[in-house]
């Protein structure tokens, strides 16, 4: 079975600004892909590019088995798009909002009748079914604009940065709606700012950093390449302190620590590594009073992969 | 399904939408239709009985002579209101996800157009009926009424198509305000409100070879009965090229994007 999306040397400018400086992407159907990286790093543009909704200045593309630019309609009748800044009609209701979708896909009037009441149902909608989409919460609209897309039945849907804004209930069942769509055999293309977020939802996570994709693997491969991993170990006093340094043979006083009680032994906070870490202690006979995992975050990420990127290009 | 058929269908899918977003937003159509009628109470009260002395008939000549010109004038009124909301929706979202969509590209743009002619063929009847109130006296035939009617449709037409495409090219809703200004300003640069006859020279031949004018001497030919001469082909000519002109303008700027 042929990729979702494969991509080739995609390049964009604006003007001077080049925002995507060829990069090439790979997604197997049925996967979920996420796009990652900080403000401004060309996440948006490549979801435009791929979703038709702009032409790239180089490079080629397939999407869903069609060429992105000779047969671009095909494209556009094979994927859905759900951006971050809410693509919904606010003058109207929720549900003409969904038959809006169902004309517009060409579904007969009683299937989009009852396609648009099914959808409102799923994404918790029913009740704010009749009230203009201007009246709806920032998590609604989302939901809303979410169910829009799948109206059409989309084999590939672009998220892009879909909770980007919403508190965290709103983000988790955003997250479930996402997962059971996966089940369902839609592939997704996500882009986040999130590393959570891509580590939750993704098989494959690509780093994208002024418009070039430094790094590129799951999120266990790509944390693994962070340092910024820690288990933090409190002890009651210099003693035991002394002790757990001496039987683990790694780690370093925690300068952040007024008191000095407080170890950090660089970690990737897997649970394989916490209970080998726990067995020495142990067998030294070392309790300590309080222990925290820190897992690396998207700061971590890209100290190390755009630091690591610099350097390559030097 | 052929491409013709689709493209109808997502045109009066577009139309429906926007339908429903005028119901929904009343404030603007109440403004295109109540703006005419000031201007219309305004210019036959206020100016209508020293302008009418001139055309030799009193205020009751005034409004005869007038009506055609405010008609106009609630067409160029509302340009303005439909560049605006064509350059906000532009900005919206679900403009976004239009184009990602496999439908006919231009079913958005017939969406907006359809919407506003209705929205002013509506403003229209009610500037004629205040002006009926207010004496208008046409001696037109049933046929001379709906060939007015149809002239000004395709007039309206043709400057909705032209303000949808300025919408298209302004980068916000409040430079689409400004773009079809000059329009408001035709029916007073032609034989909307005095006789071209009136004006200085050079403005007398602006006022006499712009679109407006033979659209307004057209009308006011089919409705009262005063001479047409090639007014009616060249109002027609005008309104086609424009229309046709904008069409494509207004296409061509969608799709770039």
């Amino acid at each position: 079975m042929s990729d979702a999306i494969t991509a080739r040397g995609l390049r964009k400018s604006y003007g001077d600004k080049v925002v995507l400086d060829g990069i090439d992407l790979t997604v197997p159907r049925g996967t979920v892909f996420s796009l990652l990286g900080p403000n401004g790093a060309g996440k948006t543009t490549a979801v435009q590019i791929l979703s038709t909704l702009i032409r790239a200045d180089g490079g080629e593309a397939t999407v869903a088995g069609f060429d992105l630019t000779r047969q671009a309609d095909d494209v556009r009748g094979a994927i859905g798009v759900t951006g971050q800044y809410s693509a919904v009609d606010k003058l109207l209701t929720g549900e003409e909002n969904l038959r809006l979708m169902a004309d517009l896909n060409h579904l007969p009037r009683r299937e989009g009748r009852r396609r648009a009441a099914e959808l409102l149902d799923r994404f918790d909608l029913a009740e704010a079914a009749r009230r203009p989409a201007s009246t709806y919460s920032g998590g609604m609209r989302r939901r809303l604009d979410l169910a829009m897309t799948l109206v059409g039945d989309p084999e590939l849907i672009f998220l892009d940065e879909p909770t980007t804004g919403l508190d965290p209930r709103s983000r988790r069942s955003l997250w479930r709606i996402v997962r059971d769509l996966v089940a369902g055999g839609v592939t997704i293309f996500l882009t986040t700012q999130y590393l959570e977020e891509a580590d939750e939802l993704a098989d494959r996570i690509a780093v994208l950093d002024q418009g070039r994709l430094i790094a590129e693997g799951t999120a266990e491969e790509l944390k693994r390449r962070v340092p910024g991993g820690h288990v933090a170990l409190r002890f009651t006093g210099d003693d035991a302190l002394n002790r757990a340094l001496g039987a683990l043979g790694r780690g370093f006083v925690d300068p952040a620590d007024d008191d000095r009680l407080t170890l950090r032994i660089p970690s990737d906070g897997g649970v394989a590594s916490l209970r080998e870490l726990l067995a020495l202690l142990d067998a030294a006979g070392i309790e300590p009073a309080d222990l925290s995992v820190h897992t690396p975050n998207l700061d971590d990420v890209f100290l190390t992969l755009t630091g690591q990127h610099t350097e390559a290009t030097r | 399904m052929s491409a013709l058929t689709l493209a109808t269908r997502d045109s009066s899918t577009m139309v429906r939408r926007q339908l429903k977003r005028l119901v929904r937003y009343p404030s603007m159509t109440v403004q295109l239709i109540l703006t005419p009628v000031v201007i219309l109470v305004v210019f036959v009260y206020v100016f209508g009985g020293a302008l009418g002395d001139g055309l030799g008939g009193g205020r009751g000549a005034y409004i005869d002579y007038v009506v055609p010109g405010v008609l106009l004038m609630a067409v160029a009124t509302a340009a303005t209101g439909t560049a605006v909301m064509v350059a906000t929706d532009m900005t919206e979202g679900v403009i976004a996800r239009f184009r990602t969509m496999r439908i006919s590209r231009a079913s958005v743009l017939t969406g907006h157009v359809v919407g506003a002619v209705v929205q002013q063929l509506l403003g229209m009847a009610a500037v004629i009926g205040v002006a009926l109130a207010m004496g208008f006296d046409p001696n037109a035939t049933a046929v001379e009424w709906l060939a007015a009617a149809g002239l000004l449709t395709l007039f309206v037409i043709a400057v909705t198509w032209l303000s949808v495409a300025l919408g298209m090219r302004s980068s916000t809703p409040e430079a689409a305000s400004n773009a079809p200004m000059p329009l408001i300003l035709l029916p007073f640069l032609g034989s909307g409100f005095v006789p071209t006859d009136s004006m200085p020279t050079v403005l007398r031949w602006f006022a006499e070879y712009q679109p407006f004018t033979p659209v307004m001497e057209t009308v006011r030919g089919l409705l009262l009965g005063t001479p047409i001469g090639n007014s009616a082909a060249i109002a027609t000519a005008w309104c086609i090229g424009i229309a046709a002109v904008s069409y494509l303008w207004a296409r061509h700027t969608f799709n770039r994007t």
